[in-house]
């Protein structure tokens, strides 16, 4: 007997003396709990976005479409950076501003390329605003899950309020399970050593959030 | 299941060895007052905690009751989205496919994301034999694995060692293991996970085999999900050519709807955030981003045991958050080791009895490792009734009885040494039911008290050990009450106490 059939067959075994029921999924689990947490309007809950996000340690930097450009360059400046890992589909007028070497997300770049960047340009899926998460799914202009975390400093960027939701069920709802998916809170934390929160082990020690609003088109 | 420390005594003597550990409780106490502290806040932000924990509770309990269901449905969702399903009934078999399976890639090193279920199944032991190198990844199952240590809390392992312990470990052990820490090291919690930092980063650089558990698996979708904070987890879930996920069956839940319930209880209940830093899912492979081979093996390991048991089969339910822990007052005082698993604290008095069984001493003693004080149950994400479970086992230690053991019905003996528990039981419920010698017993026991020794003598020695005796009052209760009519005149004091 394989140990498929063995595991298979002990587990019906062993809820031999269970009764028999079929109730359909949807209703065997209560689900009374709350859809998402006090009565928000929009911009109080883009609000509660950044006030998390900067909870956890993330730096958050507010402009619009027309700011974007210079926002981005001021930030890989100050952060010294002299090169960018750019994912295959970020909007190009993104980096118009920088000088920065930029670095396509190729599939045969190996750990160590990757290791020698400065700095990551990426879009998101979604925010969830309750929890201060950001989520990334491998869309083309997110890229592959590893440049968003070998190179030190990563900058986010969050249209909002359109990818704003409440809460983790929201979040959920509107995310393909079929896709990698990176919730992302805060940057790298360790509370390893006598539980003190020490910001940056391996991923990147630097989260830098632009929530940009579509304002300027 | 494996994994016993070797040569663990039972609870009582390892815990008494403990408890005199200054240094361990001062590092114990900081640990579990602080997180606890913090928990209760991340709670309380959440107006719907009861009704979370109520649907997670649900969740786990269906699942369980149609796990047969659950597995076959997983299996042909994960295997759909390019991965291959392994099953393995005991921790030697586990070992065994994952020794094959890092074989097949012709590699001698793997990096490894925290795992208790690798941990269980003494994985990286397996793999040394066979030439293999497990690298823990995890800072603080790094400190553990180059202290050559033992775990001693689920969530953070090196809970009982502090700064200076750590500095130490690094700057003796690293170079062993590949980059040396840095020169002068200091004791400062950033620097030392500064030298963690640069000491893994080369092993994640060029790993090509990644080994994870995982801390969900979504039956629907074949999703797999693990958190986590320090992005040790995504180096090696993301950076190698292929992954290998050792996870226990029960880590089932259903529906991608259910991730919702979980990460809202998970995060809160064992870190005290709103959400850990790092959550990764995948679901099989990802053309271009990620490892191109996964493979899924899920492990047994008394799982099946415990879920023939109808009180203790809820102990399936815990997702590993360690809240317990931190809340129990003999896990804080005895510490993560003396309950001789990787499942330490409440949740390890009632898991470890239940997938190893009852018969070594450790095992047999592990019931009694609580106080019954039910803080457990009060902070489980999942409800689970931890001193329920407790009472159940301990039945079934000192009295024997039906239970499963690799998915056969047994009837088993009591447990040697609690032959005087027995008696003591037997004497009791004789005495109970004959109020005339009780009264006699009581009266004579007021009257002897100063004469009453510090500890108990023959088989009641091991009670009193641990335990002071409780003082026996100048005079039944029963006499009390009739004296002084319930209390109602001479102010309810007798001449002579104090």
């Amino acid at each position: 007997m394989s140990s498929r059939e063995l595991i298979l067959g002990r587990v019906r075994r062993a809820l031999a003396d269970v009764r028999p029921d079929d109730t359909p999924y949807e209703q065997a689990v209560p689900r009374g709990y709350l859809r998402e947490h006090g009565d928000r309007i929009v911009e109080e809950t883009v609000e509660l976005l950044a006030e998390n996000l900067a909870d956890y340690r993330a730096l958050v930097h507010r402009t619009d479409t027309d700011g974007l450009a210079g926002t981005i360059a001021g930030l890989l400046a100050a952060h010294g950076s002299s090169s960018v890992l750019v994912p295959p589909g970020l909007p190009q007028e993104w980096l118009a501003g920088t000088d920065a070497a930029r670095v396509a997300d190729r599939v045969e770049s190996t750990p160590h390329e990757l290791d020698q960047v400065d700095s990551v340009v990426t879009a998101c899926a979604l925010a969830i605003a309750e929890t201060g998460t950001i989520v990334l799914d491998g869309s083309p202009d997110q890229g592959r899950r590893r440049i968003t975390l070998v190179p030190d400093h990563h900058i986010c960027v969050v249209r909002v309020p359109d990818q704003v939701v409440s809460s983790v069920p929201q979040a959920l709802e509107r995310l393909d399970p079929t896709r990698p998916l990176t919730w992302i809170s805060g940057p790298s934390a360790t509370s390893d050593i006598e539980l003190d929160r020490v910001e940056g082990v391996h991923g990147p020690r630097t989260l830098e959030v632009v929530l940009v609003t579509g304002g300027g088109d | 299941m494996s994994g016993t420390f070797v040569g663990m005594p039972a609870f009582p003597k390892a815990a008494h060895e403990a408890v005199h550990n200054t240094t361990l409780r001062g590092n114990l106490r900081h640990a579990t007052h602080t997180i606890r502290g913090k928990r209760a806040k991340a709670v309380t932000e959440v107006s719907d905690w009861a009704e979370l924990r109520e649907a997670g509770k649900r969740i786990k309990d269906h699942t369980l009751r149609h796990l047969d269901r659950y597995l076959v449905q997983l299996e042909e969702s994960v295997t759909a989205a390019g991965g291959t399903v392994h099953w393995a009934a005991d921790a030697d078999e586990a070992n065994r496919i994952v020794t094959y399976l890092v074989k097949a890639t012709g590699e001698s090193e793997v990096v490894k994301v925290k795992s208790m279920a690798t941990q269980e199944i003494g994985l990286n032991e397996a793999l040394e034999a066979e030439g293999i190198h497990a690298y823990e990844t995890d800072l603080a199952e790094l400190i553990v694995q180059l202290g050559k240590d033992r775990p001693s809390h689920i969530l953070v392992p090196a809970i009982h060692r502090n700064r200076g312990e750590i500095r130490d470990i690094f700057a003796r052990e690293m170079s062993e293991w590949g980059r040396p820490a840095p020169e002068g090291l200091t004791d400062t919690p950033a620097e030392l996970a500064e030298a963690a930092r640069l000491h893994l980063r080369e092993k994640f650089l060029r790993a090509k085999v990644g080994v994870s558990g995982a801390n969900f698996m979504v039956a629907e979708t074949g999703t797999l999900v693990v958190v986590e904070s320090e992005g040790n987890g995504r180096m090696c879930l993301t950076l190698p050519e292929t992954l290998i996920s050792v996870v226990g069956i029960e880590k089932i839940v259903p529906t991608w709807q259910d991730l919702e319930v979980f990460l809202q209880t998970l995060p809160r209940s064992s870190t005290a955030e709103r959400m850990n830093p790092y959550t990764s899912t995948w679901t099989g492979t990802t053309d271009e981003d990620g490892p191109s081979t996964f493979h899924l093996v899920l492990i047994d390991n008394g799982r099946t045991d415990t879920l023939a048991d109808e009180v203790g089969r809820q102990a399936l339910r815990c997702i590993r958050c360690s809240a317990c822990l931190n809340v129990c007052p003999v896990y804080e005082r005895a510490g993560g080791h003396a309950y001789g698993s990787v499942y330490p604290g409440p949740i390890g008095a009632i898991l470890s009895p239940q997938l190893r069984g009852t018969a070594s001493e450790i095992d047999a003693s592990l019931p009694y490792a609580s106080s019954l004080c039910g803080a457990c149950y009060e902070v489980c994400p999942v409800a689970i009734d931890i001193p329920e479970v407790l009472v159940h086992l301990r039945e079934r230690v000192a009295q024997g009885g039906p239970a499963t053991e690799k998915g056969n019905k047994v009837v088993l003996k009591p447990a040697k040494g609690h032959a005087a528990e027995r008696a003591a039981m037997r004497a009791a419920r004789w005495a109970l039911s004959h109020p005339g010698a009780l009264r006699t017993g009581q009266r004579l026991a007021s009257r002897t008290r100063r004469l009453h020794p510090r500890t108990l003598p023959g088989p009641g020695k091991a009670w009193s050990a641990s335990r002071d005796l409780p003082a026996v009052p100048a005079e039944p209760f029963r006499d009390w009450w009739q004296r002084t009519n319930g209390g109602r005149t001479n102010g309810g004091k007798q001449e002579g106490t104090k």
